[in-house]
C-alpha cells in the first residue's frame, strides 16, 4: 500500500529568546503549539495524536520531560510519543508525526520540539568527562571544528566563506521577528574580527544558546484539502552511521549522501540546484553550509563553497538557504530541527513575510545531530505530491 | 576501582549541575504561596482542586488562573514505608512518603509524613509542618505531621478563594530576575569494555594495544570489541608505536564549566602507525599556530610511577621533527 498524502497546515514558533524566564517548559512548547493550532484553525479537540521532541535530557536536567508535560501538550487521553535523535530530532520529530499521518493511522497529528538552555549549560552537558580518557572535549564547537579544518583543506576553500555564511544569515534574521539575535550590524568583516573560540570556528560563526519551541500541525489530504495553502509533504528521509569508524568520511558523511538521495528520488527531483527553490538546512557552525550543500547533491564535491562565495545562497541568489537566519541566529536545539521543517513550509505556503522568497514552490528542510551522524530531511510542495 | 583480577575496569563519575529553573505563572502562585506559609491550589474547569495546581487544565486545555487556598489539614490515602533514606530525601531516618488529600483538594498530594510506622494508617488526619525558613520550595514543607486540631474525619473545610494570589504572583514574577537554582548531582559507576580495559591495562604497561577486524583487516584503538562497520568481534590484538600522525585538529581557546585543561590547547586527532582510526588527545611541545595537518608526532609519556590504566598516562603528544606526511597518506581519515 502506497502512502497517504500529508500537509503540513498548522505552523507555530516562539519568539527565540537567550532566557524565556518568564515561562515554563510547558509554557515555551504552549506558546508555539497555541500558535499553530491557531495557525490550523483547530483546537485540541481536533488533533488524534502528539510527537514530541527534544535534545538530551542532560540539557534542563528533566528526565523524560514528555510525562511531566503531557496534560499541557492536551495529551490527555491521546498517543503521546517521544522522540530523540540529538540536535537533528526537530527534524526526525517532524517526520515520525508525518508518517502517522501517512501511514493512515491518524489523521491530525501535533508535533512540537523545544529546548530550554536557559536552564542549564549544553557546552557542560556535552563535555561530562569520561573515565580512563583524554579531557580534550570541548563541546560541540570543539568536537565538529576540526572537521571544519578538513573540510578546508579538502576543498581549498578561502578563509572568509564562514564569515560571508555568518553575515548573511545574521542579516536574513533581521527579517525575522522570532529569530533570536537581531545584529544589524554584522559583515563579514566583523565576524572576521571577532574571537577565535575554537580555531578555526570563530565566535560570530556560531549558533546563539537559545530558548525555543516550534509546533505544526500535520494532517491528511482531505483536511488539508479544506485550507487554502497546505505545505504538502513530497519527502522525508532520516539516515543514521556510526559516530566513529574507520575511515569514516567526516565531513560529508554517507548518511547524509544516502538520505539526500533516496528524498530526491522520492520527490521525483533529478537536478535539485533547479528543482528546489527554498533550503533551509542546520547550519550551526557557519563552514557547514557549503558542508552540507555538497553533502545533499547541491554542488559537487569541494564545490559548495563557490555556490557561498558567488551569491546563489543569498535571499536573492538562486538557492536561497536559511532565509529565516537559520540556526545561527536561533537555536533552541531540540526546536532547531522542525524550525528548518516549518520555515521551508512556510516558504512554500508563502506566509514566510519579510523573508518570502519569491514563487517558491518547493523547498528543503534539513538536520543534522550527534557526531554528524543523524540526518532527516524533508522536502515539501505548494501542489499535492504527484501520485 | 576492580581488582587487578576483574575482566572489566570501572570508575566513578560524577555528573553535578546547577540547573536554573523557570516555573511560569501558575507554580509561582504555588511557590509564594509555601514561602508564606499556604498551601496555594488550582480550581479545575470541571470543579476539581488539585494541589500543587497544573500549569494547563487537562480538560479545556487553558491555564489554569483561579486559585484557592487549601489545608493545612488532610488525610492520608495510603502511604509507602522508606526504611533506608537516601541522600536528599526529608529525613535521614525511617519515615514514610504518603498521599496526603489536603482538606479542600479534590486530588491527592505527595509529601513525607513524620509518624512512626506503628501509628500510621490510611484515614489518619495530619497537617503540614513548615519549615522555620522558607524560600518558595516544596522543601518549605518539612513534612506531614499528626493533626493537632481535630475537624470532621475525612470532610475538611470548603477551600477558601485565594483573594491575594494575584498580587502573590506578581510579587514572585518580580523576583524571578534571581535565578531559581535545582542541583542535581548523579553519581554512576561507568564500566569500560572488556577490550577497553585490556587496552587500559596496556598503557599501564607502557604499550598500545589496538585491536584488527577479521573482516575488513582495519585496526581499531581504542579497540571496540566489534568493528562498528562489519559488526564482528575484533579478536587480533596489534601492538601500536608512539608515533602518528596529526590528521586534523581545533585550538580550544574558549574556557567551560567543568573543563580539565586551561585553554588554549591543541585537540588534535591523531593516526598512530599502523591504525586506521585517529583518536583525540592534546598536542604540546609547539606553539598552538604551528600545529598542521600532517605533522608527524610522538608520545609523551609521564613518569612511570605516574601511570595508572588510562590514556593520561601520555601526557600529550610532541612533534618528532620528521617532514609532515604527505596528504594523500591520510586524506581518507578527514
Amino acid at each position: 500500500m502506497s502512502k497517504q498524502p500529508a500537509a503540513v497546515v498548522g505552523i507555530g514558533q516562539t519568539h527565540h529568546r537567550a532566557k524565556r524566564v518568564d515561562v515554563s517548559m510547558a509554557g515555551l512548547c504552549r506558546e508555539a503549539i497555541d500558535r499553530a493550532l491557531a495557525d490550523a484553525s483547530m483546537t485540541f479537540d481536533d488533533i488524534d495524536a502528539i510527537v514530541v521532541g527534544k535534545a538530551p535530557d542532560l540539557f534542563e536536567g528533566v528526565m523524560m520531560p514528555e510525562l511531566y508535560l503531557a496534560e499541557a501538550l492536551g495529551a490527555a487521553g491521546k498517543p503521546l510519543l517521544r522522540v530523540h535523535t540529538a540536535g537533528s530530532v526537530g527534524g526526525s520529530t517532524a517526520i515520525v508525526a508525518a508518517s502517522l499521518v501517512q501511514s493512515g493511522v491518524h489523521k491530525r497529528v501535533l508535533t512540537v520540539a523545544f529546548e530550554k538552555q536557559s536552564e542549564s549549560n549544553a557546552m557542560w552537558a556535552l563535555s561530562v568527562p569520561v573515565p580512563f580518557i583524554m579531557p580534550v572535549h570541548a563541546g560541540a564547537g570543539g568536537y565538529f571544528a576540526p572537521h571544519v579544518r578538513s573540510y578546508i583543506r579538502r576543498s581549498g576553500a578561502p578563509t572568509h566563506i564562514g564569515a560571508m555564511v555568518a553575515a548573511k544569515d545574521r542579516q536574513n534574521a533581521l527579517k525575522n521577528p522570532y529569530a533570536h539575535l537581531h545584529n544589524k550590524d554584522t559583515t563579514v568583516e566583523t565576524v572576521l574580527a571577532s574571537q577565535m573560540l575554537w580555531d578555526p570556528i570563530r565566535y560570530d560563526e556560531t549558533c546563539p544558546s537559545s530558548d525555543g519551541a516550534c509546533a505544526l500541525v500535520i494532517a491528511d489530504a482531505d483536511t488539508a484539502a479544506s485550507i487554502d495553502n497546505p505545505a504538502w509533504i513530497h519527502a522525508t528521509a532520516m539516515r543514521s552511521e556510526p559516530t566513529t569508524a574507520a575511515e569514516r568520511d567526516q565531513v560529508n558523511p554517507q548518511a547524509g549522501r544516502d538520505a539526500a538521495a533516496y528524498l530526491w528520488k522520492q520527490a521525483g527531483i533529478t537536478d535539485p540546484r533547479a528543482e528546489i527553490d527554498a533550503v533551509e538546512m542546520y547550519v550551526p557552525f557557519s563552514w557547514f553550509e557549503p558542508m552540507w550543500l555538497e553533502n545533499l547533491g547541491f554542488a559537487g564535491e569541494g564545490e559548495g563553497w563557490r555556490l557561498t562565495e558567488s551569491g546563489v545562497t543569498a535571499m536573492d541568489g538562486d538557492l536561497p538557504v536559511n532565509c529565516s537566519g537559520g540556526v545561527l541566529s536561533s537555536n533552541p536545539i531540540g526546536a532547531s530541527g522542525m524550525l528548518r521543517f516549518a520555515e521551508a513550509a512556510l516558504q512554500v505556503r508563502g506566509q514566510a513575510g519579510a523573508h518570502q522568497v519569491d514563487g517558491v514552490r518547493r523547498a528543503l528542510g534539513h538536520a543534522y545531530g550527534g557526531g554528524s551522524q543523524f540526518f532527516a530531511m524533508w522536502v515539501v510542495g505548494a501542489e499535492p505530491p504527484a501520485l | 576501582m576492580s581488582t587487578s583480577q576483574a575482566r572489566t575496569l570501572s570508575a566513578p563519575v560524577s555528573v553535578n549541575f546547577d540547573y536554573t529553573r523557570s516555573v511560569g505563572p501558575t507554580l509561582a502562585a504555588f511557590f509564594t504561596g509555601l514561602r508564606q506559609g499556604r498551601l496555594v491550589a488550582g480550581r479545575l474547569s470541571d470543579g476539581g482542586v488539585v494541589l500543587p495546581p497544573p500549569e494547563f487544565d487537562p480538560t479545556t486545555h487553558d491555564p489554569v488562573t483561579e486559585f484557592v487556598e487549601v489545608g493545612p489539614t488532610g488525610t492520608v490515602q495510603s502511604w509507602t514505608w522508606v526504611p533506608e533514606p537516601v541522600a536528599g530525601q526529608p529525613f535521614d531516618r525511617p519515615f514514610a512518603f504518603a498521599l496526603v488529600l489536603v482538606d479542600g483538594t479534590t486530588a491527592p498530594f505527595l509529601h513525607a509524613v513524620d509518624v512512626p510506622y506503628d501509628e500510621l494508617s490510611v484515614g489518619m488526619r495530619v497537617q503540614v509542618r513548615w519549615a522555620e525558613e522558607r524560600v518558595g520550595a516544596i522543601t518549605d514543607i518539612t513534612c506531614f505531621e499528626p493533626a493537632t486540631v481535630p475537624s470532621d474525619a475525612g470532610g475538611g473545610s470548603p477551600a477558601q478563594p485565594a483573594a491575594a494570589v494575584p498580587e502573590v504572583v506578581a510579587a514572585h514574577a518580580a523576583q524571578l530576575d534571581g535565578p531559581l537554582i535545582t542541583p542535581v548531582n548523579l553519581d554512576y559507576t561507568y564500566a569500560a569494555s572488556p577490550e577497553e580495559s585490556a587496552f587500559f591495562r596496556g598503557l599501564q604497561e607502557g604499550r598500545i594495544l589496538g585491536q584488527r577486524c577479521p573482516t575488513c583487516g582495519k585496526v581499531y584503538v581504542p579497540p571496540r570489541g566489534a568493528c562498528p562497520v562489519d559488526g564482528v568481534p575484533t579478536t587480533d590484538e596489534v601492538e601500536l608505536a608512539g608515533t602518528g600522525t596529526v590528521t586534523t585538529f581545533c585550538i580550544v581557546n574558549v574556557p567551560f564549566l567543568g573543563q580539565k585543561i586551561t585553554p588554549p590547547y591543541v585537540s588534535a586527532y591523531v593516526l598512530l602507525d599502523g591504525a586506521d582510526i585517529a583518536f583525540l588527545h592534546l598536542i604540546l611541545g609547539v606553539e598552538a599556530s604551528e600545529v598542521r595537518m600532517g605533522m608527524r608526532v610522538e608520545a609523551v609519556w609521564r613518569p612511570r610511577d605516574e601511570w595508572g590504566t588510562t590514556v593520561e598516562n601520555i601526557s600529550h603528544f610532541a612533534p618528532t621533527g620528521e617532514p609532515d606526511a604527505d596528504y594523500e597518506s591520510y586524506k581518507v581519515h578527514l
